[in-house]
């Protein structure tokens, strides 16, 4: 070694000293979630639990998804989230990539409380949540839309709808649209000229769509009146019901639900930490309490029976609701993800 | 060399060292790294150690040999998850349903934790008889590829390895350049029409008035772009106040659809850029000597003319800067067209962001972005020549 | 020079010829509140070579800008050869113009500066190259015609602007200081090269200058300006041997001012020493007046001397003496004032501090109106 790169060995060794000095001894763990009313709950309900029980501080950041940024954070190595809220098939790409901590039941519990699907050696469901056609009652008053075809009626029901940009769950309602039945989609999706078909329905429309990121821009192209439909997240469609009086309305048959998981990122810093802070989301009567606060279903049933009645009947887990909702398919996308999204991606360009 | 001329090389040396450290750890090693991962995806090869010794004598047409297929078995037994995850995503992106592929056969391979026991994998699933399968792995198995580099033309290699343009339904990359650049010269030539007149405007005023000028294209500078995003929104609503005001002066029946438009980006893009235009303008107008105008009037010129002949080939320095600068920011915009445009509006960094935080397919963004450096860093030489002509004259 | 002689060759013109080129009628100018012209009127003949002599901040950059067309006035009327002009905007006043910096088109050639308002003015390319040629010839720059003004002197760049203020042959050329920025000998050369112009093309030359000796070099007539008047204006002669004013006294040249009260046709200083004055002076029994005499006039005597018959006669103590080449400047303490006598050599070789006698005519003493 020359004396150049012994000097640049010596600047950088003191460079990652001085920076990851900081953070390696402080009493504390990253939680990501996905902002809003959702967050502020899991703030209420599990973060600040969790730091009473454990002197540990909660560090908290949020994100809107995207299979990348968890890639390149471990990849680079010694991430800077310690728990992310996922979703589902993020945590499955995750889990079959070898991107988190194996979870440790033994310090969280009974895995079998979870409903099946829910928990697993990669992460622990944390909610269940629905893509769900929603309107604002005010302003389609006398003639409401009744499933995805509607949304694609343009003649009916003038002006702009908001999509994820995202080719997940918006190429299943392109296909109820197009006339396959909810529990089919799957099926036809998968077979030969799926896709095709789909992509063609999306064609129709596309005139007419504007596509969102993040369900704050969601929901504000849906309230200002930008939009007419939305398929948006059921949770920030109800929240603004309660807390700003709104009249927006959800259309539940053909809604898609999936649970997010709380995953622990490999090479995480504070993995013990984690794991702790897991337990305490996970017990039921903690979890119980998220949806006073925030619309959303839970992955316990324990927990979920324990909800006071009066906040069930909103959320994407009562009865009433999953009635014609499908689950989303993990293995579908887990094995098209790629494929698809350039697709969509070339296809919102073209 | 005295020992003086060294001492002050020194000197020099070390006020500039930290610049020099600076650029070499953020701009060249990141510049480095991004240009060799467009070009070098070492994933699958590191994957596959053993299959990659024993292709030799695989007609590509038919079902694998017994070689490759125990080459194969070695490979997933012997790497960890991180590695072989890696791989299954760049296969996946190639050969939809590897994923399922993949863990289907580790999981049989679990199963089975003896490695003398045969396991055959076309038993474990049909797929692996099929040689496409087997051609997404073989063909990628040297680290160095040029795919990510046509595929960022929209090109791709068929199977008999010869350069062919990508179907039509995953080929966007071109359309989002053209896009890109259309509308980076959409902003650049409405900032030159706006900014130079403001420039010429505020060069002839003086004091207070002056300073007023510059402050009103330099205070939104100051705010935050998510800030002026979300104002641009509610403006540019259908009830927002630029409707509102195009309504209630008559001068339009309805509202002027600008949200999600071509439009709207354009308007807010031209906003934020503006003081990159108005300042190298102004700079070079103020240097300019205030009789030159006149005496073009006092020699015939009529004010258009005098503006053509004398003001605009002296601005035009401040002018081809501005433009420059103007032209290469918009061609990186990215936040502005996700929450004002429509899909007809995402420019090309919107595909790389995709491409990196949602797809983590590294090469792929690599690849975007080191031909958007290119054209950049050509279009930089080319005007920035044009741009200094006039000064070096003298 | 010498402050008598009358520019060679030209006959003085009359400050009120029948058809003025250009009339200004009663202008002023001002800013805000701010009046930095007052009532002022000019006649200028065809052919004149008319200086604008005066300090700074005196008004004659603004007069020049108003006959030029950029400044409008307050009130009053311009007029170019019977047409109202004051409208009129610049480009279409047909005047050629030399800026006080040159004002010269950095990113034209030469050639192309001059060619410029041939240009505005749609003359045929090939007859522009013509004149172009020939007006690079008038001022022998022929073989610069293809640099940028940036990679010339300052005596070049003087001279391309006046061709380029030349090339198309206006009536009217208007020169705001043009050689300020030239070194001595560079101007006084080109005080002769504009000097020589002026007569061969037969134009009417309105020049801005603070530099007196120039004025008086070049011009036909002299206005003389202050604080946005015109104080006096005739011949460089009237100017310079009858001011009318003591601003006018001062600043043309230097000059001893006596001030007294007249006493039986003579000038009574207040140590009672009596002058004779020149005669028509106008001056009324029992005036207040200052009296002018230009320092050549006067003469040192050897004590004692008398004087030549008519002429008066100071004494006084010397204060400093000046060689200035051939001259010698004294400065002189006598009758209560402070003096100062510009005469040659001549073998006089006065010490600081004697006692001088100084003698000058009558007919050199010029009364001010004070
Ligand atoms: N744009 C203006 N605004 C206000 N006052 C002005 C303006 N231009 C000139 N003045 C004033 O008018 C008066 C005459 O100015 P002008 O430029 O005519 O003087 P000048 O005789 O040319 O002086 P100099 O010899 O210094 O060039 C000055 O007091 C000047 O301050
Ligand atoms: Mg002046």
């Amino acid at each position: 070694m020359n004396r150049m790169q012994k000097k640049a060995v010596t600047l950088s060794t003191a460079a990652a000293l001085l920076l990851g000095a900081g953070v390696a001894q402080a009493q504390e763990l990253t939680v990501t979630s996905w902002g809003g009313v959702l967050q502020d709950a899991q703030r209420k309900f599990y973060f600040e639990p969790y730091t009473a029980e454990s002197g540990v501080k909660v560090i908290e950041d949020t994100w809107s998804g995207g299979f990348g940024t968890i890639e390149a954070m471990v990849t680079a190595g010694n991430p800077k989230w310690d728990v992310v809220q996922v979703e589902a098939d993020e945590h499955a790409l995750g889990c079959a990539d070898g991107m988190f901590e194996k979870i440790d039941w033994a310090k969280i519990g009974d895995k079998e409380a979870f409903i099946p699907g829910t928990a697993d050696d990669c992460g622990v469901g944390a909610v269940v949540w629905s893509v769900i056609l929603a309107y604002d009652g005010n302003v389609l008053k006398d003639h409401e839309p009744k499933g995805w075809a509607d949304f694609w009626d343009v003649k009916t029901f003038p002006g702009k709808r908001a999509m994820r940009r995202n080719p997940k769950n918006m190429l299943e309602f392109a296909l109820m649209a197009d006339g396959v039945p909810a529990t089919e989609v799957y099926e036809v999706l998968a077979a030969p000229g799926g896709v095709d078909r789909a992509f063609a329905k999306l064609d129709e429309l596309k005139p007419d769509l504007v596509w969102y990121d993040s369900g704050a821009q969601m929901l504000q192209l849906l309230v200002s009146g930008e939009v007419v439909m939305v398929a948006g997240f059921d949770g920030r469609v109800n929240n603004y019901n309660k807390t700003e009086g709104g009249n927006l309305k959800l259309v539940w048959p053909g809604s898609i639900y999936a649970t997010d998981f709380w995953v622990v990122l490999k090479g995480a810093q504070h993995v013990s930490e984690a794991m702790d802070f897991l337990a305490v989301a996970s017990r039921p009567e903690n979890m119980a309490k998220l949806p006073t606060m925030a619309p959303f279903g839970l992955p316990q049933k324990a927990a979920a029976d324990m909800v006071p009645d009066e906040y069930k009947a909103v959320l994407p887990t009562a009865p009433a609701n999953l009635e014609g909702a499908i689950p989303v398919d993990v293995e579908f996308w887990l094995d098209n993800n790629e494929e698809l999204t350039q697709r969509f991606n070339a296809w919102i360009g073209q | 060399m005295s020992a003086r001329t060294r001492r002050r090389l020194l000197a020099r040396g070390a006020l500039l060292s930290p610049l020099v450290l600076f650029l070499f750890f953020f701009f060249f090693v990141p510049l480095f790294n991004v240009m060799r991962s467009a070009i070098y995806d070492p994933v699958i090869a590191r994957a596959f150690p053993v299959l990659s010794r024993s292709v030799e004598g695989w007609d590509r047409a038919g079902p694998p040999t017994p070689d490759m297929q125990e080459a194969l078995i070695a490979d997933l037994r012997g790497t960890t998850p991180e590695v072989l995850g890696d791989a299954v995503r760049r296969l996946n992106g190639m050969s939809s349903g590897f994923r399922s592929l993949m863990s289907k056969t580790t999981r049989a391979l679990e199963a089975a934790p003896d490695p003398a026991t045969r396991v055959d994998l076309l038993a474990v699933d049909a797929r692996w008889g099929d040689p496409l399968r087997w051609q997404a792995i073989v063909d990628n198995l040297s680290p160095y590829t040029d795919r990510f580099l046509l595929a960022a033309f929209d090109l791709e290699r068929d199977s008999t390895g010869a350069i062919a343009a990508m179907p039509p339904e995953r080929a966007a990359n071109f359309a989002y350049f053209t896009r890109t650049f259309v509308i980076s010269a959409l902003v650049t030539g409405l900032c030159i029409l706006i900014g130079l007149p403001y420039a010429m405007l505020a060069a002839s005023v003086r004091g207070r008035q002056r300073q007023l000028l510059l402050a009103a294209v330099l205070i939104p500078m100051w705010t935050s772009i998510l800030v002026r995003a979300s104002s641009w929104f509610i403006l540019m609503q259908d009830q927002g106040l630029i409707n509102g005001a195009l309504i209630g002066s008559g001068l339009s029946e309805a509202a002027v659809p600008l949200l999600f438009t071509r439009t709207g980006v354009v308007l807010s893009m031209t906003h934020m850029l503006l003081p990159f235009m108005v300042l190298p303008v102004f700079n070079v107008l103020v240097a300019i000597p205030g009789n030159l105008m006149p005496a073009a009037a006092a020699l015939g010129a009529n004010p258009l003319r005098a503006f053509w002949h004398v003001l605009l080939p002296l601005a035009a320095r401040g002018i081809v800067s501005g433009s420059l600068l103007v032209f290469m920011t918009s061609i990186g915009f990215y936040i502005l067209p996700a929450i004002l445009g429509g899909p007809a509006e995402q420019l090309i960094s919107s595909l790389i962001a995709m491409y990196s935080t949602k797809a983590a397919n590294w090469p792929m963004a690599s690849a975007l972005g080191l031909i958007l450096f290119g054209i950049t860093s050509m279009l930089y030489v080319v005007f920035g020549r044009i741009g200094t002509t006039p000064a070096r004259r003298n | 020079m010498s402050a008598t002689t009358s520019p060679a060759g030209t006959a003085p013109a009359h400050p009120t010829r029948p058809h003025p080129i250009i009339r200004c009628d009663r202008l002023s100018k001002s800013y805000g509140t701010v009046r930095v012209m007052e009532n002022l009127s000019l006649d200028i003949a065809p052919g004149e070579f008319i200086s604008l002599l005066g300090p700074s901040g005196s008004g004659k950059t603004t007069l020049l800008m108003m006959i030029a067309g950029f400044e409008e006035p307050t009130e009053g009327a311009i007029w170019l050869d019977g047409r109202r002009i004051d409208a009129v905007a610049p480009f279409r006043r047909n005047m050629g113009m030399v800026f006080q910096n040159y004002a010269l088109f950095p990113h034209m050639t030469v050639a192309q500066n001059i060619g410029f308002p041939l240009k505005m003015r749609g003359t045929p390319r090939r007859e522009i190259a013509g004149r172009v040629a020939r007006a690079l010839e008038m001022i022998e720059l022929g073989a610069l015609a293809d640099r940028y003004p940036p990679q010339l002197s300052g005596g070049q760049q003087q001279r391309v602007a006046l061709a380029r203020a030349l090339v198309f042959e206006p009536r009217v050329v208007l020169m705001d200081e043009p050689l300020g920025a030239l070194d001595k000998r560079l101007r006084e050369q080109m005080q002769l090269d504009i000097r020589d112009l002026h007569r061969r093309l037969g134009l009417t030359v309105i020049f801005v200058t603070h530099d007196q000796s120039e004025a008086l070099t070049m011009s036909d007539r002299i206005a003389v300006f202050n604080k946005g008047r015109i104080e006096q204006i005739g011949t460089p002669d009237d100017i310079y041997d009858r001011p009318r004013t003591r601003f006018v006294a001062e600043f043309i040249g230097e000059t001893n001012l006596l001030t007294g009260r007249i006493s039986g046709g003579q000038l009574r200083l207040p140590d009672e020493t009596r002058l004779a004055l020149a005669d028509g002076n106008g001056a009324g029994e029992g005036d207040e007046v200052v009296v002018s005499v230009r320092p050549e006039r006067m003469r040192v005597i050897a004590p004692g001397t008398m004087p030549e018959p008519g002429a008066n006669r100071l004494e006084g103590a010397l204060r400093d003496v000046v060689y200035l080449g051939d001259h010698l400047r004294l400065q002189i303490d006598a009758a209560g004032q402070a003096l100062v006598v510009k005469q040659p050599r001549a073998g006089l070789a006065p010490q600081p501090g004697a006692r001088v006698a100084l003698t000058f005519d009558a007919a050199d003493t010029r009364v001010i109106t004070s």
